[in-house]
């Protein structure tokens, strides 16, 4: 974000900022992060952790947590997603305003775990699109803040007023746009080949 | 002073029960899965197990009889605890239930239904504890596989409902823009 914002006098030395829409709008987005913890598991306890004052999220602009999806836009999948709890999750991620991301906490929601069970979601991006996973059983709460930074680098990358002038949704509150836009559709994750017929790729 | 295993033996008189001790020396009854109830009703008025700790069941597929139900029962005043075992075949299981005499014991028998289809007749509010109540399988058969028979179906059936109502403007949208192309 060198460029961000550059002041450069002028000769009423009234100063002006200068920079672009994209970056100005990216830049807000990123550091005020509002997270909703979906604590399934024991990964909820290191997110508690991660957001208490020794590691201390407050430090990225991420620390308001908010237990009401309309109020958010982080998802934190934090632990073991049931198929049972999965249209509770999934209507979690739909309630939530775009822009929203999605953090997969641990290997439970990475990928299953060890959980592999007829009771467990082999993975949350069978059910939703998501943009940073984080590796560990659970994670250590520093690994964690290190996917909310790289979430911050992602959140730099987009194209915010692109967006806008293609008419893409920002208040649908349904979920299934962005999820189009999602970077990690139609890629195959390491299990969906068996849900499918052989040579079919999921279209979610 | 008697013996748990004495006690026992005299209140199941006449049942065809055979007592043995099991390894963890936990006196152990296999009784003809029609003498059940009996057996537990005696066990309770007449030896004094008066605490139901434990209702399930192991599946020996593919031998017949399939399903092996336990039940554990505790006596507080005597400080002692025996198992009771009987067999029942794996074509429509089904079961005398016992929550007449052990309330408690409705949650268990619930929960050994969902896993393993045991019918338990009897029980007024039999349904499933653990699984959703429209799942077709009970997973701890021996032969469930464990990545079990689509595990997703119910929520991708939800999920098709949810993109298909009139209301998800986005996804009719979606639709259109397809037709389109």
């Amino acid at each position: 974000m060198g460029s961000l914002i550059e002041i450069k006098d002028n000769p009423a030395q009234e100063g002006f900022l200068w920079t672009r829409v994209d970056e100005l709008v990216n830049w807000g987005r990123k550091n005020s992060l509002w997270p909703m913890p979906l604590g399934l598991s024991c990964c909820g306890i290191e997110l508690m952790a991660m957001i208490g004052p020794k590691f201390d999220l407050a430090r990225f602009g991420a620390e308001a947590a908010r237990f009401s999806p309309r109020q958010a836009d982080l998802l934190v999948v934090a632990g073991t997603l049931t198929w049972k709890m999965a249209e509770a999750c999934r209507t979690i991620y739909d309630q939530m305003p775009d822009p929203k991301w999605v953090i997969a906490m641990g290997v439970c929601s990475s990928s299953g775990g060890m959980y592999d069970s007829y009771s467990v979601v082999q993975g949350v991006d069978s059910i939703l699109p998501v943009d940073v996973y984080v590796p560990g059983c659970p994670p250590r709460p520093d690994a964690v803040i290190d996917a909310i930074l790289k979430l911050q680098k992602k959140i730099e990358r987009e194209r915010p007023v692109e967006l806008l002038l293609q008419g893409a949704n920002t208040d649908e509150g349904i979920g299934t746009r962005r999820f189009d836009r999602a970077p990690n559709r139609g890629v195959p994750t390491t299990r969906s080949h068996e849900f499918l017929p052989p040579g079919q790729v999921s279209d979610r | 002073m008697t013996s748990t295993q004495e006690r026992v033996q005299a209140a199941l008189d006449g049942l065809q029960a055979s007592i043995s001790s099991a390894r963890d020396g936990m006196p152990t009854i296999t009784v003809p899965a029609d003498k059940v109830r009996e057996a537990v009703q005696r066990l309770k008025e007449r030896a004094g197990f008066e605490t139901n700790t434990l209702v399930t069941a192991v599946d020996h597929y593919p031998a017949e009889p399939r399903y092996e139900l336990c039940w554990q029962f505790l006596s507080v005043s005597m400080n002692d605890r025996v198992r009771l075992h009987a067999r029942i075949g794996g074509d429509q299981p089904a079961i005398a239930s016992i929550i007449d005499l052990f309330p408690g014991a409705a949650y268990s028998e619930r929960e050994c239904f969902d896993m393993f289809g045991i019918v338990f007749t009897g029980h007024a509010g039999l349904k499933r504890l653990l699984m959703p109540e429209e799942y077709d399988h009970f997973p701890l058969r021996k032969d469930f596989p464990h990545h079990g028979i689509e595990p997703d179906r119910l929520y991708r059936e939800w999920d098709r409902k949810r993109r298909e109502r009139p209301s998800n403007t986005a996804f009719q949208q979606e639709q259109q823009e397809e037709g389109a192309r």
